[in-house]
């Protein structure tokens, strides 16, 4: 028997799970507000080396993906969320990305600057992931509302329509307004 | 009981849903192996990797992958020769090009040599294997194995 890893746990505990592979076309997977649980408070450095938490997101749907240079998968999203970023930013959203590269910035940096990455980047821990349930899976991304309560996890890779209506449905929009 | 179940139901619905598990390698338990003094000895250290995984290879394709590594300590013995498996090239829904990656069982051959002065006893060799793993939709993060043999000089 496989055991699933500490973040699937931590999704069901919230009861808040995807399959990335029997996504529903027309659902989105945010769950319902009085099923959601709040999401850890963190602090990471950006690439200026800035300190930022979670808590300045507050009022904001934040779409919190964590990835690394080395998982393909997570290079397949990544300019979804850079069109993301750009076309949501201005209705209260925001893309945060938790890169979990133990080289660091020596990797990062370049990376995103040849990706031209619009939203903030920060450097992962360890105990950052362990807040998140270990992070032991690559890409696994959090719905945020804008109450700072998960509203919906991602782990492994899924359409970027199904993002869409995710991100839709956090901001109270309907799919295709 | 109702409540346990169904719990268990959603954890293996879960584990099979997104196809994840913490260990995607398994190795072999640790071996022995006899060796005369002066003399040379090939072994294999046999890997397992999951159903739906899939492991760079040494030589992967891509310079962003994460190559399957190994090290082994083999002092006082000489470590000889380590000859990592040939992968295939595949072709994966998140990779522009196909990847040079491991499926299925692999063995990593390993040939060390006993220098002629060396005590008769048994040396206990420590090895760590480093690998990468992923399905079609997901990466594990990178994981460190530690491999022991035991050389029997003699």
């Amino acid at each position: 028997m496989k055991f699933a890893s500490a973040t699937t746990i931590l999704a069901l505990s919230l009861g808040l799970i995807s399959c990335s592979t029997e996504s529903k076309a027309d659902a989105a997977s945010v769950r319902p507000t009085k099923e959601r649980k709040k999401a850890p408070e963190f602090k990471l450095k950006d690439a200026d080396g800035k300190v930022v938490s979670l808590a300045e997101y507050k009022g904001k749907a934040v779409l919190l993906n964590f990835w690394a240079t080395w998982c393909g998968p997570c290079k397949v999203e990544i300019p979804w969320f850079v069109e993301f970023e750009q076309k949501f930013k201005d209705k209260g959203f925001a893309v945060l990305g938790v890169a979990m590269d133990e080289e660091g910035w020596e990797v990062i940096k370049p990376y995103i600057t040849d990706k031209k990455v619009n939203y903030r980047i920060l450097a992962g821990d360890d105990s950052t992931a362990q807040l998140y349930g270990g992070v032991d899976s690559l890409p696994t991304t959090f719905l945020i509302d804008k109450n700072g309560m998960i509203a919906g996890v991602h782990v492994g890779l899924v359409s970027k329509s199904e993002y869409e209506k995710d991100i839709l449905a956090l901001l109270g929009t309907p799919a295709g307004k | 009981m109702k409540k346990t179940s169904l719990l268990c139901s959603a954890l293996l619905l879960a584990s099979s849903c997104f196809a994840q598990s913490i260990n995607a390698l398994t190795v072999d338990p640790p071996q022995k192996v006899l060796i005369e003094r002066g003399k040379s000895v090939s072994f294999k250290i046999h890997a397992k990797i999951a159903p739906g995984y899939h492991v760079n290879s040494n030589k992967p394709n891509e310079d962003y992958l994460i190559p399957l590594r190994m090290t082994l300590a083999a002092e006082p013995l000489v470590l000889e020769i380590l000859k990592y498996p040939a992968g295939h090239d595949e072709k994966y829904t998140f990779s522009e090009k196909p990847l040079n990656v491991l499926t299925g069982d692999f063995d990593i051959l390993v040939t060390i040599k006993a220098p002629e002065k060396i005590e008769p006893q048994m040396h206990v060799l420590l090895g760590k294997l480093r690998y990468q793993a992923c399905s079609d939709k997901a990466c594990l993060t990178p994981k460190t194995l530690e491999v022991r043999v035991t050389a029997d000089v003699r």
